[in-house]
């Protein structure tokens, strides 16, 4: 893909031609995140999050193929060798802390960054392709951290891990056998400790090739922007070199200064207390929680109390907990609103702020409460609304909202002006100018 | 077509959840959850401060060496202290000869170097500090039926642990006659002990420091008071949880002013490249 005014890769050296002619990996760098690629220079500070998030990938598999060199998955040590990685390893107390910690701001991250791509519309056309892997990414990344809090085999890693696969035995019929059979056995003991340690390893792999898939389907339209206005012109756009490398580079350094201050100085804040306590089956810790990125869709499984004519409370819970995801999926064509940015859709934008935040903000708290009275209640008005959003709200806004006037071009919306706008719409958006 | 099936899908999850809110508040409204003891009466912990408090938090390493006086004397007698090696108290500023002599101090499980069979013989720095009981059936058999934990990572494994373990150590009391009469079922049993700072209120393990001078510190140390005893224990098993707490904070304000640094360089050249072009 490209602009046709992207700048073409003329290596100089007689080796860069070389290999140019060979393996043209430096073409492929160049086009992608270097002067080759033209992005829309307005841009703002939430389309850092795409490369924080690429960063936080590595920092994942860095420390955590370390942590592999000293872990032993095996039920009778596995906790054992974590403390030992911890006290006795060269600054393993380091690579434990930052992946933990890792894990979280990768959710911070992606959770800007999935928001960011609701508040601007950037699962439509022509982009969504790029969104449906987005969304593959986030369910990739739910499993990959669900098994990861497993291996230190502490308390809530046992007591999260038979909650979890508990959710297959509401399958109707095939439910318990699927269950014992993704277990090895009746309860998490030493075959699922081995194979989620195996798939834990597996899966950030698969999460790289993905995002490579995700990074190229972004590189066909190329980027979208706040004004949600397709590029037009040379006049629109920056090539991501040197510009946006200087952008994200200073992001990065903002990202790792707040990663720096969590990890040195609130390592465990983020984590529970019972994860200190080797797991116990005997023992059931009293409120069993998940790790926090979890949270607003445990809230969504604990919020469905009672059973729905013939389907059981649970299998409700369960349908809606995935549910709440796999409905992202549908989202490019659920919202028919010609116009993409939240910034020129009045009624979309106020049920953005005023609804699907506060409702996931209380999902997040109540997520990790104790499932006990107001908190059911409030996460059952929360959930309510959250699925309302995505289903109903969000195709009737789409059709009845009446959009406010978008600039001509990008290049307009930055410069007040743009000199190649010959054809002017009078006033009001249309499908045209989004051509 | 897409979007009236979005909608009857909505329709199916919110009707189903308004069902579930519905019934919920009902039952909330006739009959209310019923308070417990616990929930009245239960404590937070109250607020202590360490020297390995904050951002430039360092151990007071006579404090950690008092502390670790009262485990040995006191503690040890039941709980163990699994994830740490005589070798370790070097960072409490025992010089090698005193970890030597301590290790020694304790018998740890041997092998009978002729028969081959088990037996107990003196610890050595590279041990690990032996278990009270051989076993957890042992345990419960000794402790009322209950497992006195492991030690080692207790400030980590409770909500505020170090002021959890101190508000523990020192919230032993009567029960209260108010409790009594407003939860006349919640009598604490026979050979429990009652107190506030515990989840559930009555406690198998009986008030352990009773009295000022029960661990006879050495000159040039404050009053054996059981105040004093509960805060310096609580100190030492903040070490034995986290032995690197001091290294990872220096190690934090390194890192953190170096990234400031950087990030202040990199907003820089960010302003220079972008200072012709509007965006």
């Amino acid at each position: 893909m490209s602009f046709p005014w992207a700048k073409e890769y003329k290596p100089t050296h007689p080796f860069m031609q070389w290999m140019d002619e060979k393996l043209p990996v430096p073409r492929l760098v160049y086009n992608a995140v270097g002067s080759g690629y033209p992005v829309p220079r307005n841009l703002n500070y939430f389309w850092n999050f795409g490369f924080l998030a690429l960063i936080c990938l590595t920092i994942q598999i860095v420390t955590g193929i370390i942590m592999a060199m000293h872990y032993a998955a095996n039920t009778a040590v596995a906790f054992d060798t974590i403390e030992m990685t911890v006290r006795d390893v060269n600054w393993g107390w380091l690579m434990r802390y930052a992946h933990a910690n890792g894990a979280s701001a990768f959710f911070v991250v992606i959770y800007v960054h999935i928001f960011r791509g609701f508040y601007y519309g950037s699962y439509k056309a022509p982009r969504e392709m790029v969104w449906l892997l987005g969304v593959v990414i986030f369910l990739l990344m739910m499993a990959t951290g669900f098994l990861g809090y497993v291996l230190p085999w502490g308390q809530m890693s046992f007591w999260g891990a038979k909650v979890i696969t508990g959710l297959f035995s509401a399958i109707p019929l095939v439910g318990e056998p699927l269950q014992q059979w993704l277990l090895g056995g009746f309860a998490p003991d030493n075959a699922a400790l081995n194979r989620f340690f195996s798939l834990h390893y597996l899966l950030p792999f698969v999460i790289v090739g993905v995002v490579v898939l995700h990074i190229w389907a972004l590189h066909i339209p190329g980027s979208s922007n706040p004004t949600g206005v397709e590029v037009k012109t040379e006049s629109d756009t920056v090539p991501f070199y040197p510009y946006f490398v200087a952008k994200d580079g200073w992001a990065v350094g903002v990202f790792a200064i707040l990663f720096s201050i969590m990890l040195f100085y609130f390592p465990n804040a983020l984590g529970h207390p019972d994860n200190y306590i080797p797991a116990n089956p005997m023992s059931t810790p009293a409120h069993i929680v998940p790790e926090w990125y979890f949270w607003p869709f445990y809230a969504i499984l604990r919020a469905f109390t009672q059973d729905f004519f013939f389907i059981p409370a649970k299998l409700m819970g369960v349908m809606a907990m995935f549910g709440a995801i796999l409905v992202w999926f549908f989202l490019p064509w659920l919202d028919k609103s010609p116009v993409r940015s939240g910034n020129y859709r009045p009624l979309y934008r106020k049920f953005f702020w005023f609804g699907l935040i506060p409702a996931m903000l209380v999902l997040f708290y109540c997520g990790g409460a104790p499932a006990a009275e107001p908190y059911v209640m409030i996460s059952q008005i929360a959930a309510l609304y959250y699925f309302a959003h995505f289903l109903i709200i969000i195709p009737v806004v789409s059709a009845i909202e009446k959009p406010l006037p978008l600039p001509y071009s990008i290049s307009e919306s930055v410069l007040g002006h743009d000199e190649g706008a010959q054809l002017r719409p009078a006033h009001g958006a249309t499908e045209a100018n989004l051509a | 077509m897409a979007r009236i099936l979005s909608i009857l899908v909505g329709l199916f999850f919110t009707v189903a959840l308004a069902w579930s809110f519905g019934k919920g508040a009902y039952q909330e409204i006739t009959e209310p959850a019923a308070v417990t003891a616990e929930h009245e009466f239960h404590l937070p912990p109250k607020e202590v401060h360490f020297a390995s408090d904050g951002a430039f938090g360092k151990f007071d390493k006579q404090q950690l060496q008092r502390g670790f006086q009262v485990y040995k004397e006191v503690c040890s007698a039941c709980h163990s202290l699994s994830h740490v090696a005589f070798r370790d108290l070097a960072q409490l500023g025992y010089s090698e000869a005193q970890v030597k002599a301590i290790a020694a101090g304790f018998q740890v499980p041997g092998t009978d170097p002729n028969t081959g069979e088990a037996n107990s013989r003196p610890g050595m720095p590279t041990d690990y500090f032996p278990k009270p009981f051989a076993n957890d059936i042992a345990a419960r058999a000794a402790n009322n039926n209950a497992i006195p934990p492991d030690l080692s990572l207790m400030t980590k494994a409770r909500h505020e642990g170090p002021a959890y373990v101190y508000s523990l150590l020192t919230g032993y009391q009567a029960q209260p006659a108010e409790l009594l009469k407003q939860f006349p079922d919640a009598k604490t049993p026979n050979g429990l002990h009652y107190n506030p700072y515990f989840a559930n209120l009555n406690l198998a393990m009986p008030p352990p420091l009773t009295s000022e001078g029960q661990v006879q510190y050495g000159p040039g140390n404050p009053k054996p008071t059981v105040d004093q005893m509960a805060k310096d224990v609580s100190a030492f098993l903040i070490w034995t949880a986290e032995p690197k707490l001091e290294k990872r904070k220096q190690t934090g304000f390194a890192v953190t002013l170096f990234l400031l640094f950087a990030t202040i360089l990199g907003y820089m050249s960010y302003r220079n490249i972008w200072h012709d072009k509007k965006h």
